[in-house]
């Protein structure tokens, strides 16, 4: 039984994670995306970016580690082994690109129990070394009650 | 065929037809960090009660969004993305894959500022069935 009040509360902030070119290639190699402003840094560069973009799902690569450790923390109480992924936002204050240092905080937004499930709303808050919004992400987690 | 530059409501994107294969998952895994093994382990996949070892979500959610990025030419115009899962993809352990198809089209275009974006609403089939629900992403369109 997840422990409800974690509920409205919100994790320290985690990082730096340092946004590399190559991590930003090889997650757009691995959902196929062609776009040459996340593989060639001339390219990004020639079209006014200040590195290589990243995908636009790519803050999963460093939010979904953190909200696993969270969910895998016995004192929360969540059954992580048959969790399953109900909804994903993310809303971009700008683009991620090679070379940022991000840090992300979690927020417990909703918990709730209906039919048999437990439906978890997490929101990361995504910024830059300067304290700058970059992004927010909301994930709706679901596991059985 | 639209273009972003003179996007209007109703028109459609390029559709994309993709093959998502077990070597993709691994791949998928191993740059995103997920390693649940229902994407990987048929042992664990039964377990979990499903079919068989299914796609990642945030996967078939970032194929699904090239046919947005694909068509607007730069990811740093995309302002937001959003999506149900509504249906598992199930991966099949052969050549082939799991076929996708992806359709995109535009639900409006707005304009503040000076700034138009497009909404564009996004469709995921799977063995003849929706496998993403509501997927909408707001674009910045190049002037």
């Amino acid at each position: 039984m997840p422990d409800e009040s974690f509920v409205g509360r919100s994790l320290p902030a985690a990082g730096p994670f340092q946004v590399g070119r190559e991590k930003i290639r090889e997650f757009a190699a691995a959902i196929g995306d062609a776009s040459p402003l996340s593989r060639d840094l001339d390219v990004a560069r020639a079209a006014g970016h200040p590195d290589l973009v990243a995908p636009p799902t790519f803050s999963t690569t460093f939010t979904m580690p953190l909200i696993e450790a969270f969910l895998r923390d016995p004192d929360f109480g969540w059954d992580y082994t048959r969790m399953v992924h109900g909804d994903q936002r993310i809303t971009f204050h700008r683009a991620i690109h090679g070379g940022d240092e991000l840090f992300t905080t979690i927020h417990v937004d909703e918990l709730r129990t209906r039919a048999g499930s437990h439906m978890l709303t997490l929101r990361c808050e995504v910024a830059d070394a300067a304290g700058e919004p970059v992004a927010t992400t909301s994930s709706l987690l679901v596991t059985q009650a | 065929m639209s273009t972003p530059q003179n996007a209007a409501k109703g028109d459609e994107l390029p559709p994309l037809r993709l093959h998502l294969t077990r070597a993709d998952l691994v791949r998928y895994a191993g740059a995103s960090g997920d390693f649940n093994p229902i994407h990987w382990s048929d042992r664990v996949a039964g377990l979990a009660g499903l079919p068989g070892v299914i796609a990642h979500g945030m996967l078939t959610m970032a194929v699904a969004g090239r046919v947005v990025t694909d068509w607007v030419g730069d990811p740093s115009l995309v302002r937001s993305y959003s999506t149900r899962f509504t249906r598992p993809v199930v991966v099949p352990d052969d050549d082939t894959g799991a076929l996708v198809e992806i359709t995109g089209t535009v639900a409006d275009v707005t304009e503040s500022d000076g700034v138009r974006i497009a909404r564009i609403d996004v469709k995921a089939v799977f063995d003849g069935k929706s496998v993403l629900g509501r997927a909408t992403a707001e674009v910045v369109l190049p002037g």
